[in-house]
């Protein structure tokens, strides 16, 4: 236990958290003070602040420097910082989509912006922590935050319904993570993660049943959080019942700050018990591609074929992990940085033709759309080839390098298996281009007033795809330089 | 002599009990949200007992981070419960079952 005179708050490096949070709570305040015609300034706030701790979150970091606060409890590397940085971009982008749904929904925008950014804050604490309570707390405020958003839709009766399931469901996972960080604490006598890592290295593979009986049940708590299956269930109920806003921040950012704790915890610390997580990761891994690609085929709502789908590329990201090669990790957050600018794509376009309180989640809303809307069915034709892996785009290079990390690593029949899986997952993807290309419709989807800039923004994120695809080796190298600084 | 292992079982037993709470429960979502205090309770029993057994502060700490956020989480549930409980007029478990595909 350290004592007060060596406590060392360093403050500095939990900057753009603690302006976030100074941010979120002035932001209520001022709600409750203006009145409806200038809720608008809610929208702008909420960019503001996020491109405020974007800014922050460049100037306080050192490269080639790991800086703790709070006693070591926050850490500041190379891997939080490159991914805080993806955070604050992709939330950024989040906004400019939602923002005119949420207009012409009538949501109330002080309480969803304020709760959403609460769920972005919870995400930032959860990348950065490094120990088991700060984990703890930042998975609660981002689960919990996300409950709220779901649940902000509320005289609809699915909605409510999935934010009952999701509350559930997230709470069970919070309290089985739980009970592994007891007996991971009651096996090493700290909370600490290097302190954890440094115990288990110092047993040198004589390591407690109890350790191990405690690793099992925070990988399944984790493995909760990503929706990977057995523990699936909630996925595609949350993906299809909660409103459009919310279902676009559940399946595109979230999924970024539960990965970075796992490679944080499993392959940052306990390589030595590789043996034991592996295997699991392994058949979650196997599971959660077959059980996702295959059910995604009988879907017609695409909010839940893209839940499912979410589901078979965790499977693919989670492959990737149980690697535990510098290559594999590597290629494990190549693969969530371009999933989730994919499906962010996905779900804008989704968003985009939503106009007036209608909701487009039918595959078949999107018939014709190629005739009414090009540029929309153009970008959803990007989106739709990349998720399936189609060369040139980005899809394709993501699912090649985890691939090539798992032939590296000598898993020749999983790299087959995840192979043939991807290939039927090919199918209900192009199935959706196929209706927005070659079926005809009666009545014309309208698209929404989205406003130029999140159009444009849109047209970039397309855009990106294709470039991504071509020329990967930017991103790459800045993925391996985030593990290696 | 009452050793660490009765106070593990102890609490293995309630975490065992709150899970089966929540998944064979057929009726009520109030003891689906007991089953989650429940098993809150059971993991502070964990971390206690540890604590105490290993004098390491750090523990009981945690708890009161883990009461807070109970607390925290029972509102959200309930608040939940009751804009569930106006659009659907039940709180029956088999009543939901809009989302299905």
């Amino acid at each position: 236990m350290m004592d007060m005179t060596t406590m060392n708050m360093n403050l500095i490096t939990a900057i753009p958290e603690i302006f976030m949070a100074v941010m979120i709570v002035f932001m209520l305040l001022l709600d409750a003070f203006i009145d409806e015609s200038k809720k608008s300034v809610n929208t702008i706030l909420t960019i503001l602040t996020l491109i405020g701790g974007y800014i922050l979150q460049l100037i306080v970091f050192v490269p080639t420097q790991i800086s703790m606060a709070f006693n070591g409890m926050f850490v500041l590397d190379g891997l939080a910082e490159g991914m805080k940085l993806f955070v604050y971009v992709f939330s950024i982008v989040v906004v400019l989509y939602i923002r005119q749904y949420i207009n012409d929904k009538k949501f109330m925008k002080g309480e969803f912006y304020a709760i959403f950014l609460f769920a972005i804050l919870g995400m930032q604490v959860m990348i950065s922590a490094n120990n088991l309570l700060i984990l703890y707390i930042g998975l609660e405020l981002f689960s919990l935050a996300l409950i709220g958003l779901v649940a902000l839709n509320r005289d609809s009766i699915r909605s409510t319904e999935a934010a009952m399931k999701y509350f559930i469901l997230s709470a069970l996972a919070s309290g089985i993570l739980l009970y592994g960080i007891s007996f991971i604490f009651g096996a090493t006598n700290e909370l600490q993660l290097d302190a954890v890592f440094r115990s288990i290295y110092a047993a040198n593979g004589q390591n407690s049943g109890m350790l191990v009986f405690g690793l099992v049940f925070i990988v399944a708590g984790l493995v909760f959080k990503l929706g990977l299956v057995p523990f699936h269930m909630w996925v595609p109920d949350v993906y299809e019942g909660a409103s459009l806003p919310a279902t676009t921040l559940i399946g595109t950012v979230s999924e970024i700050a539960g990965v970075v704790f796992i490679i944080r915890f499993l392959v940052g610390g306990l390589v030595l018990l590789s043996k034991e997580w592996a295997v699991m990761l392994s058949v979650v891994a196997f599971l959660s591609v077959f059980l996702g690609n295959i059910v995604a085929i009988s879907q017609t709502n695409i909010k839940r074929l893209l839940g499912y789908s979410a589901i078979a590329h965790m499977g693919f990201i989670a492959f990737g992990l149980m690697t535990v090669s510098v290559n594999g990790i590597s290629a494990v957050l190549f693969y969530v940085v371009s999933y989730v600018i994919t499906a962010l794509a996905g779900f804008g376009v989704l968003l985009a033709l939503s106009e007036g309180g209608f909701e487009c989640e039918k595959i078949e809303d999107l018939s014709g759309l190629s005739k009414s809307h090009p540029i929309y069915a153009g970008i959803m034709l990007l989106v739709m080839f990349s998720l399936a892996g189609i060369p040139p785009l980005v899809g394709f290079y993501a699912k090649f390098t985890i691939l090539s990390a798992l032939i590296e690593a000598g898993y020749i029949k999983s790299a087959v298996f995840a192979v043939i899986m991807a290939l039927i997952g090919a199918f209900y993807y192009l199935r959706v281009v196929k209706v927005m290309y070659f079926d005809e419709k009666d009545i014309e989807l309208r698209a929404a007033n989205t406003g130029v800039i999140s159009r444009g923004v849109l047209v970039v994120n397309g855009g990106l795809l294709l470039l991504i695809g071509i020329m990967p080796g930017n991103l790459m190298r800045f993925c391996s330089y985030l593990l290696t600084s | 002599m009452i050793g660490i292992n009765h106070y593990l079982v102890l609490s293995a037993i309630l975490f065992a009990i709150s899970v089966m709470g929540i998944f064979l429960n057929r009726k009520n979502i109030i003891v689906v949200l007991m089953s989650i205090e429940l098993m809150l309770l059971a993991v502070n029993f964990n971390f206690i007992t540890f604590s105490s057994f290993l004098h390491n502060l750090a523990g009981q700490v945690f708890v009161f981070f883990t009461l807070t956020v109970a607390a925290a989480e029972s509102a959200i549930g309930l608040a939940v419960l009751i804009i569930l409980f106006r659009n659907l007029r039940s709180i029956n478990v088999q009543d939901m079952d809009s989302l299905h595909g």
